[in-house]
């Protein structure tokens, strides 16, 4: 894949089928909110009742949080943390690792438990990670839709002028 | 590693600010967020010691206008300079889509800034990256000091230039932005490559916004 072209990108289908997943587990477990962030920080989809922070700047610290974290776990012999857990006083989160490229973080409260939420978390990966290795299998042989800015430079340049 | 979301219309990219600590890499994020209008930019964070030294990154995302329809938002980090911070400062360049060096011109910060380049070069072959064939801007800051070495010897220390092979590139290439210099041109028989520069001053915005337009633009024609 050469350095600088799309490396993913997703439709408008995978998207809904990322939603529908996210939704039945927030019904199934009583979370609040489910938030899909990729490895660069970058925000790919929010179900569930609309945070009141801002959500870019949630998805970056995320990640970062995320790699630290991955980074501590090597240091102590293990490959991964595979999941995270943070927990406050009324307000609590789980992130897991989902096929090793998106995470996906899960606000909650005392309207529903850990263990709830960590059960039915093992079962939406297992969900997401099918969805989003088809994603990123398409999006390695062929990237995004060919040409999405082919011939754009006019555009671009006028973009910066 | 830019994202194509086509469920909202957006293209996401990520641009590093790089280089040695004290060079104004947070100054350059703190004049864009200054400058360009709240609704095109989101919040600005910084993940920074009791003394205003960074410790994790910088972000500040803006939105630059819409290509074929599409949302081009660019999200701006730094990394902290400070030698220590090694193993934070590589976390930031997974997945990025251009570099911005900001090399700073005082005369005694040559070394540092030659150690700062050398650790970028070795973070991103760490990762599989190769920043000769990605967009890729150096930055002189602090031009208006008095102690700030000539832009001949900059390049010299910073921006040598890479070897040439692809023979379908061995041609010359004049610099947009410097008339008389080229990109690429032939030096004692070699083809060589030199990344495009910019003089600023960060504190006062002069370059700037030359050097967010420069990489922004090379980082959407790589995806073109």
């Amino acid at each position: 894949m050469p350095v600088g072209s799309a490396s993913w990108s997703f439709t408008e289908d995978d998207f809904g089928a990322i939603t529908q997943s996210l939704q039945r587990f927030l019904h199934d477990s009583n979370a609040r909110c489910a938030l899909l962030v990729d490895r660069t920080g970058q925000l790919v989809a929010t179900v569930g009742e609309q945070p009141k922070f801002d959500p870019t700047t949630f998805a970056t610290l995320t990640a970062a949080d995320f790699s630290a974290n991955d980074q501590l776990a090597k240091l102590i012999g293990e490959n991964d943390f595979n999941s995270l857990f943070h927990q406050g006083e009324k307000e609590s989160m789980y992130l897991a690792d989902v096929a090793r490229r998106v995470i996906l973080v899960v606000l909650f409260d005392n309207r529903t438990t850990l263990g709830l939420v960590r059960l039915k978390m093992k079962e939406v990966v297992v969900e997401l990670s099918k969805l989003f290795d088809a994603v990123f299998s398409r999006g390695a042989s062929g990237a995004a839709k060919p040409g999405l800015l082919a011939g754009a430079d006019d555009e671009i340049d006028k973009l910066f002028q | 590693m830019s994202m194509i979301n086509y469920a909202s219309r957006e293209i996401n990219c990520k641009i590093v600010y790089y280089g040695p600590g004290l060079g104004g890499k947070t100054t350059n994020l703190e004049h864009v967020y200054g400058k360009v209008t709240p609704d095109t930019r989101g919040k600005l964070i910084s993940l920074a010691t009791e003394t205003e030294r960074t410790l994790f990154f910088d972000f500040l995302p803006v939105d630059l206008g819409s290509i074929r329809g599409f949302k081009t938002r660019f999200h701006l980090y730094t990394v902290p300079g400070q030698v220590y911070y090694n193993a934070s400062r590589k976390l930031i360049l997974k997945g990025v889509d251009g570099i911005v060096f900001v090399g700073d011109s005082q005369m005694e910060r040559m070394e540092a800034n030659q150690e700062a380049m050398q650790n970028l070069y070795d973070n991103m072959a760490e990762y599989g990256y190769d920043l000769t064939k990605m967009p890729f801007i150096i930055q002189y800051n602090k031009r208006d000091l008095p102690n700030a070495a000539p832009i001949r010897d900059l390049q010299a220390a910073m921006n040598p230039g890479w070897e040439v092979t692809d023979p379908a590139k061995q041609r010359v290439t004049p610099d947009p932005y410097h008339s008389g210099e080229n990109l690429v041109e032939q030096v004692d028989g070699a083809w060589i490559e030199r990344a495009p520069y910019f003089e600023a001053v960060a504190v006062t915005g002069e370059g700037v916004f030359d050097t967010l337009k420069a990489v922004s633009k090379l980082v959407l024609k790589s995806l073109a």
